[in-house]
């Protein structure tokens, strides 16, 4: 650590956001560049903790060597920053973007300070590499001659080919849809990552040799006996796409759609395909619309439709407005529970909380009313947390288009897995074991699909760790004279 | 493992005393006890008539002067019985020729028949085979026994253990019949050695009864396990008036132990011995390799018969004695051989006289030295004399008056002569020598001694001829360059990470020395990572405590030296030009050129050899073993056949081959050689890529390694400076050097620690003790050392190699080094206890007052099967009776046994540092001041009934802030030995720390720097400890005195001696303990885990019957109440904690401590950072309650109802089964938990409370007649005598002041007390202000030491005829840690003069060396010579010293003082000032002279004034000035 002293010295910045009015005429990426003096100096208020919270329990998934990079960003020495990076986190240009960020919630300079911008270093760190010419294939010293698919080719599925691939197994991914990525592709909007960024880290996968096969429906299209018979080892990242479903009156009417029906209709045709149909396009421009749910999703909604040409936007919530700050319930270096905003709440949006949507009305098979009461939560007896209405508090609002971005609920139940015939857990999510073995010999699975929806930092966490297990499992069945 | 506790026999029954190599009294090794640890320190002396008129007189003087020193000695539980005592005279002949006949025995003429006092086992058949065994060999060496004397003793005399295990003692008579004296005496040496090894080998079932005092046709040991006033009645030949001698040497024995054990009394044949050697293992090592070697012309068929020289089952001091006496038989004369092995310090001494040095080299290169603190008196009958160690660290004073009879002793006054009589006194100083031979009928002092023996042979041109100094040798032709190209993938087989060059390798080339680290250590032993592990970690450095002192290896460099002799070592007994054929090197680190130079040397005396060490990975972990026969047998054939060096080397590592662990490959070829006795034909170098930190460097030198090139190291040097990574400024060769410089630096340090001074005899010292190393492992491999919870073996050892190697050599397209994680935190890395999910947990737990999350904090910390991390992990509850939860004790009870542990302000913030004060004072627990003192502020509790008053005052090294005031208001007094961060280490406030309030506490300077010693320079031995104990309880009766020591083996031994020094509490700390700044070796590699610390002391304490007059604490990482149950099942009763605290105070372990820069305001004095402190008093409450709610579920599940019940109760514990880990299943904890078997009687925790002994100290009666001073403060006069058994005299006075008048004191003179005589040790101990001290006569050692305020006057008797200028008056270490007050001596004083002084003012005619070390403010007036090292770490204060030889800047250290003439008026006027009361009170003629020529005198004056407290001074008076100008007040 070349400066004791720095978080004493320099207050947090990240990057500026480009001018609203400016960012929201076109899908790049909202974010300026940050200068490298800056982020120099960001990188000098990291502690060097002796116990860097960033990397424990509530940190960083993919366990970045947080203190490391910031400390070589400090000094300048990005190359070998981007080193230390890449050893924990394939696609730090994703999780640079995209993340969350839970390194920085557990950042032990929170306790007194802003936290470390941990998340724009990383960023830099990795658009710098490629920017260089730093990020090169890395060939497999020798060819195992073993054959792995995976399945899914989102970010848990894309890690753990690669990471299975450079230890020189055959790797094909397969996707369903006409594109590689999944959620990368076709969930997030450019505005937050252009898809350059990922179509790059696509060149360099398949210059080290995988193998992608899209649009192919694994268990529909490709039996699964035969992707058995093909393969010695078999990865299922397919993520957990089952949406949560809001089953009230008036949900059939048109009008009414799922937030990843939107966005995904929004990317392909901002990567190139002709729009759809006008009965088809799902377009707020000029609408009234109202998102419902208050994730990330419903941000990613809110951004979109502005680009769109909104009229007006509101987004409805079902829990309580968190507060400003940390909630006591929630202490560091815990993710806390506090309001957030992000850079489309900025766009302009009003949001309303403590709302339940009781049901949709409208004509011609149009929607055109959202009912909706205000709630709050009781605890019962037990303890429990319970909702209930508030009386005198229903309301009504004339809406054009409704977006349901409340969640998801699991893996989409497919062939692939009844055919397979793994085991789940108790929330519907693929079992492993601690290798992350399925019940199925040489069956593994990974990211959404086994954990959940959740954060891509996680999906190429459990990449990483699927491909050990693979790697070991394979290990084993070579000894065993396959 | 197993998971029954074994049974064992206890000391008590006789049946089983003495395993056999042990002496009768002492057990075997049982459970952690091992008597190979046992201890003694003592008091001795001699009385001579230099003339060599024999008389009764002079042993009934030798009687008295033991007598005298009785307070030295000590007893065990049974207060009749002592630690031994004895005494040595000339053979008494006449008396033995009137005695003898009745026993049937004709004796000879006088000389003409040797005499042998035995111990003989009291069972009479056994003692009859003992007898004729001796009587065989008598006859085999073709001698004429002339008969037994049944030696007649009073046993009633003796205590009841005494009894017990008393032997027949019988005296054994030969006759010389045709042999000549010299050779007479040599034969009977080995008939002696010849007998021991019989008997020893004998299957006599009371063997270990048997023991040959001395078999001499000179002299005769009367000796045994008495106190010294038990010897004359006991033995009734002592008070015939016809037993006379010209001489007596006299001993009394303070023993770690109470075994009853007879053998181990001195003297010797030869010495008795005050002090210890540190470095015995290697000594006897050495002595035993070169047998091979031996040759005697002497000795001729004899010397086979010899073989051990040194028998190893015994103590230091009689494997000394076996030395010395094999030196004077081979040939040497006494003085020699004491020279040899106890050379004073001469390769740092420029102003030695050139033949003396020469005489030194020449043996440097024949022998190492026995190295420890020594005060070492001797005698062949005819020579009788003294030396001490180089370091000078124990106390000798003598006196010769005008009949002729010479005295010295560890005391003055141990005899009383009138003031006329005495010629001359003088005092031992390092490494000098005092010699009288009553054949010459003289004193034949130090110089003309040594320049005598130095003058006999033209050592210096020999050594000038023969030996080869390494820079001498021609530059070689190649040396190895680095592999770039291969580094990366051999830095993964040696298991370097990221961490390391970041951490340790990096600092050592940018500061030249080793990187500092803050917070302890919380990861797992070497023995139960999940990581492979470099066998270095396995081994932990051991460390000086009690008995005997570390050493400043900065401060005192003078007597350190890295200068080592390479290559074969000659036959010991040769004296020949050729002897010192070696290679002499400065330091024992060589570049690659160094290497090479040695490896291509031309002569052939110096051929080399190099093997390989390495072993094949195909051939898996059985290869390692194989490899390991490979390389010892090669070794042994190539000296064999000729070669001179071995080089083992590990270079070649590559896929096929992998290292041997160097440490393995080093210390097996040693030990190989050493039982093939070819060690000392062959230097022994290794080559290898392993090492890298000062740990890995200390650990090869210490097993056997001469010299060591790290290329890897230098390798990775160039990588990181080729990569960028250093500093500007710093290139390849600049990198190198500063590296070596580090690792020389820390090696001292290292050395020192252990209280060792030279790497020659550190070399094979094997100062380590392995935790995790399998029996077969250490028996054949590192032969000798410590391991006591077994381990890996062979095969595990290998199995951590090749998993590096595989790591290293595994197909990968990019090698990259590990990140690490051993340091700081990493997920990756190796598991911490304290990580993100305990430090969270627990603090949620605590501000939340939520029990329920304190259970999650627990059940992680605790949930050791997952992550086994420390020994305590492995150990499972015994339940079964559970009982009820409420009959446990209540939890307000149970926290009334915590402690807070000794944090200074200083190291932590005003902030931290009260809260923690006020929480444990609420709950009637203790916290710890720590060792900078405490803001009397404190001491007065809060209007609203709380106090930031800390219960525990510690006392440390440096005494900062340790005021009678101080010390009156603590509840408990903690003397600390060591810390468990930095054991055997001092400290140091760098001066940008030592802001106003924390100048203010400690008496300092702001913006100076405060430098802590590592040693209590009051405590060089147990006996001193003792008396630092006496010091403090008279100071603070009220309050108890507990010892804070850090476990190590042989910690038992120690506390067992600490015990009987009469201390209320021992407290034995972890090596994981915390600390604001330590060198990161010492936190990784010093110290052991509690658990083991403590079962050795409860098990040893137990056994000695001292259990019940100790309380037992334990700390170091404690964390639940599962923690305080196992160690209470272990033996402690309280329980110390400091990390958790500070975690609940919001800690979150930044390790950034030692950097000011702590975010949450605990760890800095940054007013900034401490504005962020959230901590409560209320937090740390919780925290505690929490622990004992836990203890209490726990105790209720064990069915124990208090504390009490539980302590030592091992049965309730079982060790896990590790089966499931690699490396843990081969540990066997059963050592840990055995109860040693003793009588019901005995206690197993503390029942009762010490007898301290001051109910009848003087100061009772001062206190009495000073009562109109204490209570209306009225003046007082008060005239007393004084003996040297009256110590501590006006420290319990002045703790009455201090109570009833605060840190004031009195009026200046308000009691005057005035004594004749000589005082004893810790006269005027923190004498507080308006009590003043006269004494006429001559005082002992730590006169003044704390003076806090008072007036100490000392002059000698009217009437006596020395010339008081130039004669030893008042001891060593006079006036240490004073903050106030005055001093005046009419004459001159020891070693260390005002050592620490922050504010008292001194006058003083002459001191020793290292005066006014480490003294940071006052002034110090000396009248005449100093010693060396003046001013040694001095930070503050003045110093006026009259240079009358014009030498003084030879004798002071320039490193932090200047000299400079005297100009300003102030200092004019107080020097002025200072002499004139100094003639006023003293009558110094001195004095008196020099203000009658003052200005002719004052020239010849010299300040002496540390440049950094002269800058900061200068910048106040600027910034004072400044200020007047403004009109403004003036701060600080």
């Amino acid at each position: 650590m070349a400066d004791i002293k720095g978080f004493m010295k320099v207050k947090r910045s990240g990057p500026s956001r480009r001018p609203v009015e400016l960012r929201v005429k076109d899908w790049n990426e909202f974010y300026e560049p940050v200068a490298e003096d800056i982020l120099k100096a960001q990188g000098s208020r990291c502690m060097d903790c002796g116990v860097p919270f960033c990397q424990g329990h509530t940190g960083c998934p993919v366990e970045n060597l947080i203190p490391e990079w910031n400390d070589l960003v400090h000094r300048g020495r990005w190359k070998d920053a981007l080193k230390a990076l890449h050893t924990t986190n394939n696609f730090p240009e994703f999780t640079g973007r995209l993340c969350p960020a839970p390194c920085e919630s557990a950042c032990v300079l929170g306790i007194i300070d802003d936290p470390v911008s941990i998340r724009v270093i990383e960023w830099n760190i990795i658009d710098k590499g490629f920017d260089e010419g730093w990020v090169t294939p890395i060939l497999p010293v020798a060819e195992t001659g073993f054959r792995v698919a995976v399945v899914g080719s989102g970010p848990a599925g894309l890690a753990a080919a690669q990471q299975l691939r450079r230890a020189g197994h055959a790797v094909t991914v397969f996707e369903k849809s006409d594109r590689i990525g999944g959620l990368l592709r076709y969930g997030i909007p450019d505005f937050k990552m252009e898809k350059w960024v990922l179509d790059r880290r696509l060149d360099q996968m398949t210059a080290e040799g995988v193998e992608f096969k899209t649009s192919v429906d694994v268990g529909r299209d490709l039996p699964v006996d035969e992707l058995r018979r093909r393969f010695d080892a078999v990865c299922l990242a397919g993520g957990a796409m089952a949406p949560r479903d809001l089953p009230i009156p008036g949900r059939e009417l048109s009008g009414v759609h799922l937030a990843m029906d939107y966005l995904t209709q929004q990317n392909k045709i901002n990567a190139g395909d002709p729009p759809p149909p006008p009965a088809e396009h799902l377009s707020a421009a000029g609408k009234r619309v109202v998102i419902i749910g208050g994730g990330d999703t419903g941000s990613d909604c809110l951004g979109t439709a502005h680009r769109q040409g909104a009229k007006d936007v509101f987004q409805f919530e079902l829990l309580p407005q968190p507060p400003p700050q940390r909630a006591e319930s929630t202490p560091w270096p815990s993710w806390p529970m506090q309001l957030r905003s992000s850079h489309a709440h900025e766009e302009g949006c009003k949001r309303e909380w403590s709302v339940s949507t009781t049901k949709f009305t409208g004509r011609k098979g149009q929607v055109e009313k959202l009912h909706a009461v205000r709630v709050e939560f009781q605890k019962d007896d037990q303890g429990r947390s319970r909702m209930v209405e508030i009386p005198d508090t229903a309301f009504e609002l004339d809406v054009d288009l409704v977006l349901l971005a409340m969640g998801f609920t699991g893996p989409e139940k497919s062939r692939l897995l009844t055919d397979l015939g793994v085991g789940l857990d108790a929330r519907g999510n693929v079992a492993v074991d601690g290798n992350y073995m399925t019940n199925v010999d040489g069956v593994f699975a990974a990211g959404d699909m086994k954990r959940g929806a959740s954060l891509i930092v996680w999906a190429i966490a459990e990449g990483r760790k699927a491909a050990a297990g693979i790697e070991q499992y394979l290990k084993t069945k070579a000894l065993a004279g396959r | 493992m197993t998971n029954e506790p074994p049974r064992q026999p206890s000391h008590s029954s006789p049946q089983s005393a003495g395993e056999a190599g042990y002496p009768a009294g002492l057990p075997g090794p049982i459970g952690l006890y091992d008597p190979a640890n046992e201890r003694d320190s003592c008091g001795m002396g001699f009385v001579v008539n230099i003339q060599g008129h024999r008389s009764h007189d002079i042993i009934a003087k030798g009687l008295q002067v033991l007598n005298n020193l009785e307070h030295r000695g000590a007893q065990g539980c049974d207060p009749c019985t002592g630690d031994g005592a004895g005494i040595l005279l000339q053979i008494p002949h006449q008396f033995l020729a009137r005695v003898a006949p009745q026993s049937g025995i004709a004796l000879p003429r006088a000389h003409e028949y040797g005499v042998g006092m035995v111990f003989l086992p009291s069972e009479p058949a056994s003692r009859r085979l003992c007898e004729q065994l001796a009587e065989k060999v008598v006859a085999e060496e073709g001698q004429r026994l002339l008969g037994w004397r049944d030696v007649p003793v009073k046993a009633d005399q003796a205590g009841e253990q005494a009894q017990r295990s008393m032997p027949a003692i019988r005296q054994l008579y030969l006759a010389r019949d045709i042999l000549s004296e010299p050779d007479f005496e040599r034969k009977l040496y080995v008939i002696r050695k010849r007998i021991e090894q019989a008997v020893r080998e004998s299957a006599i079932p009371e063997r270990a009864s048997f023991y040959l005092a001395s078999l001499s046709c000179r002299t005769i040991v009367y000796k045994g396990l008495l106190l010294p006033r038990q010897l004359a009645p006991f033995f009734p030949d002592l008070a015939d008036a016809s037993v006379v001698s010209a001489l007596a040497l006299v001993h009394s024995r303070f023993s770690t132990n109470t075994f009853p054990t007879w053998s181990l009394a001195h003297p010797y044949r030869y010495v008795c011995h005050n002090g210890e050697i540190n470095t015995l293992k290697g000594n006897v090592n050495w002595m035993r390799a070169r047998q091979g070697r031996l040759q005697s012309h002497l000795f001729g068929q004899d010397l086979r018969k010899l073989f051990p020289i040194i028998h190893e089952q015994q103590s230091d001091s009689a494997c000394f004695d076996n030395a010395l006496e094999f030196l004077v038989m081979g040939g040497r004369s006494l003085p020699h051989a004491m020279m040899m092995l106890i050379p004073e310090a001469w390769v740092g001494n420029p102003h030695m006289d050139l033949e003396r040095r020469g005489f030194y080299e020449y043996h440097a290169a024949m022998m190492e030295p026995w190295d420890g603190p020594a005060a070492m008196a001797f005698t062949d009958g005819t020579l009788i004399g003294a030396t001490l160690d180089r370091n000078g660290l124990r106390p000798a004073r003598y006196l010769v008056t005008h009949d002729g009879l010479a005295v010295m002793a560890s005391e003055a006054g141990v005899l009383p002569f009138a003031p006329h009589e005495i010629l001359t006194k003088g005092r031992l100083q390092p490494g000098k020598m005092f010699l009288v031979d009553t054949a010459q009928g003289r004193i034949i002092d130090d110089e003309e001694i040594k320049a005598d023996i130095a003058g006999r042979k033209p050592y210096r041109q020999w050594v000038a001829t023969h030996r080869i100094s390494l820079d001498e040798l021609p530059e070689p032709m190649n040396v190895p360059q680095p592999d770039h190209a291969t580094l990366r993938q051999r830095q993964q087989a040696f298991g370097y990470t990221i961490e390391e060059l970041k951490m340790v390798m990096t600092p050592m080339v940018v500061n030249g020395e080793e990187a500092v680290g803050s917070m302890g250590t919380d990861t797992p032993l070497a023995v139960l990572s999940e990581h492979p592990q470099l066998l270095f970690k396995y081994f932990k450095q051991l460390f000086a405590q009690v008995t005997n002192p570390p050493i400043d290896p900065i401060r005192e460099q003078l007597v350190m030296s890295l200068v080592t002799n390479i290559g074969p070592k000659p036959n010991l007994l040769g004296e020949t030009p050729e002897s010192c054929r070696r290679i002499k090197v400065q330091q024992p680190i060589l570049t690659n050129s160094d290497l090479e130079k040695i490896r291509t040397i031309a002569d052939p005396n110096f051929r080399s050899r190099t093997l390989p060490l390495l072993f094949r990975v195909a051939e898996g972990p059985d290869g390692l073993a194989a490899a390991m026969d490979a390389v010892c047998r090669q070794a042994a054939e190539a000296i064999r056949a000729g070669d001179k060096f071995i080089i083992l080397s590990d270079r070649g590592v590559n896929a096929e081959w992998a290292p041997i662990p160097s440490i393995l490959g080093i210390s097996a070829v040693h030990h190989h050689l050493i039982r093939e006795s070819l060690r000392a034909e062959a230097g022994l170098i290794i080559e290898t890529g392993e090492p890298r930190e000062i740990h890995h460097f200390a650990c090869l030198i210490g097993y056997g390694a001469g010299t060591v090139n790290p290329y890897l190291a230098f390798e990775t040097l160039v990588d990181i400076s080729r990569e960028g990574y250093l500093p500007e400024g710093i290139d390849e060769a600049t990198a190198e050097s500063k590296y070596i410089k580090a690792i020389n630096k820390g090696l001292l340090k290292v050395f020192s620690k252990m209280g060792i001074s030279t790497v020659q005899s550190y070399c094979g010292a094997q100062i380590f003790e392995a935790i995790g190393l399998n029996r077969t492992v250490i028996d054949r491999y590192f032969t000798g050392t410590a391991s006591r919870i077994q381990g890996i073996g062979i095969r595990e050892i290998a199995e951590e190699a090749l998993r590096r190697h595989a790591e290293a050599y595994r197909p990968a397209a990019l090698h990259q080094l590990d990140f690490g994680g051993e340091y700081h935190y990493r997920i990756q890395g190796e598991h911490h206890n304290w990580n993100p999910a305990t430090i969270s947990t627990l603090q949620q737990a605590a501000r939340a007052n939520s029990y329920a999350s304190f259970k999650e904090f627990s059940a992680l910390v605790n949930d050791e099967s997952r992550v086994r991390s420390n020994l305590r992990g492995l150990l499972e509850f015994r339940t079964g009776a559970p009982i009820p939860l409420d009959e446990v004790e209540p939890a307000e009870d149970i926290v009334k046994r915590f402690t807070t542990g000794a944090m200074s302000f200083g190291a932590i913030s005003k902030e931290a540092h009260e809260t923690l004060a006020l929480a444990m004072n609420r709950m009637g627990a203790k916290s710890n001041t720590g060792e900078g003192g405490e803001d009397p502020e404190r001491f007065t509790p809060l209007p609203n009934g709380d106090s930031k008053n800390s219960a525990i005052k510690q006392v440390a090294s440096a005494r900062f802030g340790v005021t009678i005031h101080y010390l009156a208001h603590a509840h408990e007094l903690q003397i600390k030995m060591a810390q468990g961060a930095k054991p055997g280490e001092g400290g140091q406030l760098p001066g940008h720390k030592v802001d106003e309030t924390i100048a203010r506490l400690r008496y300092a300077t702001p913006g100076v720097q405060l430098i802590s010693p590592p040693p209590h320079h009051d405590i060089y031995s147990i006996e001193d400890l003792a008396q630092l104990i006496f010091d403090l309880k008279n100071a603070n009766p009220k309050a108890a005195v507990s010892v804070k020591l850090v476990a190590e083996v042989g910690v038992g031994t120690v506390a067992a001696g600490v015990a009987k020094a009469h201390a209320d509490k021992i407290l034995i700390s972890g090596d994981s303990g915390g600390t604001g700044a330590s060198p990161l070796a010492s936190i990784k590699y010093a110290g052991i885990p509690w658990e083991l610390g403590l079962a050795e002391t409860q098990q040893t304490l137990v056994m000695n019957n001292l259990r019940g007059r100790v309380r037992i604490e334990t700390d170091g990482q404690l964390k639940t109440g599962r923690d305080v149950v196992v160690a209470a099942l272990l033996g402690a009763e309280e329980f110390g904690f400091s990390t958790a605290p500070l975690i609940v105070e919001g800690c979150i372990m930044m390790r950034k401590c030692h950097l000011n820069t702590c975010p949450v305001g605990i760890a800095t004095h940054d007013p900034v950072l401490r504005a962020k402190f959230t901590g409560q008093p209320e937090h740390v409450i919780n925290y505690f309650f929490f622990v004992a709610r836990e203890v209490r579920e726990l105790m209720a599940q064990l069915g124990f109802r208090t504390v009490n019940e539980m302590v030592g109760r091992t049965d309730k514990l079982k060790a896990h089964k590790a089966v499931d880990h690699w490396k843990a299943r081969g540990l066997d904890l059963s050592a840990l938990l055995v109860r040693p078997e003793v009588e019901p009687s005995v206690a197993i925790h503390c029942t009762q409370s010490q007898d301290h002994g001051i109910a009848g100290v003087l100061d009772h009666t001062l206190i009495e007649r000073a009562r109109p001073a204490l209570e209306h403060g009225r003046a007082v006069k008060i005239q007393l005598p004084i003996r040297n058994i009256n110590r501590t005299v006006g420290t319990m006075l002045s703790g009455e002041i201090a109570s009833r008048y605060g840190l004031e004191g009195l009026p200046p003179d308000t009691i005057h007390v005035e004594f004749t005589g000589t005082a004893g040790q810790s006269f005027g101990a923190f004498l507080a202000r308006g009590v003043t001290l006269t004494l006429e006569g001559e005082s002992n050692d730590y006169l003044g030491k704390g003076l806090s305020g008072g007036r100490i006057i000392v002059y000698p008797p009217k009437g006596s005829t020395f010339v008081p200028e130039d004669t030893i008056l008042v001891g060593n270490t006079v006036l240490y840690g004073a903050t106030s007050g005055e001093a005046f001596f009419y004459g001159r004083a020891g070693e260390r003069f005002a050592v620490r002084n922050s504010g008292a003012h001194a006058v003083i005619e002459g001191v020793g060396d290292h005066g006014c070390e480490y003294m940071t403010g006052g002034v110090v007036v000396v009248l005449g010579a100093t010693g060396r090292n003046f001013a040694g770490g001095m930070s503050g204060g003045t110093a006026f010293v009259l240079n009358e030889d014009g030498h003084f800047e030879q004798r002071c250290n320039m490193g932090m003082v200047e000299l400079e003439p005297l100009r300003e008026e102030a200092d004019l006027t107080v020097l002025r000032d200072l002499i004139r009361r100094h003639a006023e009170y003293t009558g110094s003629r001195k004095a008196r002279t020099i203000l009658d020529r003052w200005a002719a005198t004052l020239p010849r004056f010299v300040k002496v004034v540390p440049i950094e407290y002269r800058k900061v001074m200068e910048a106040r008076k600027t910034a004072a000035v400044k200020q007047s100008q403004k009109g403004s007040p003036v701060h600080g």
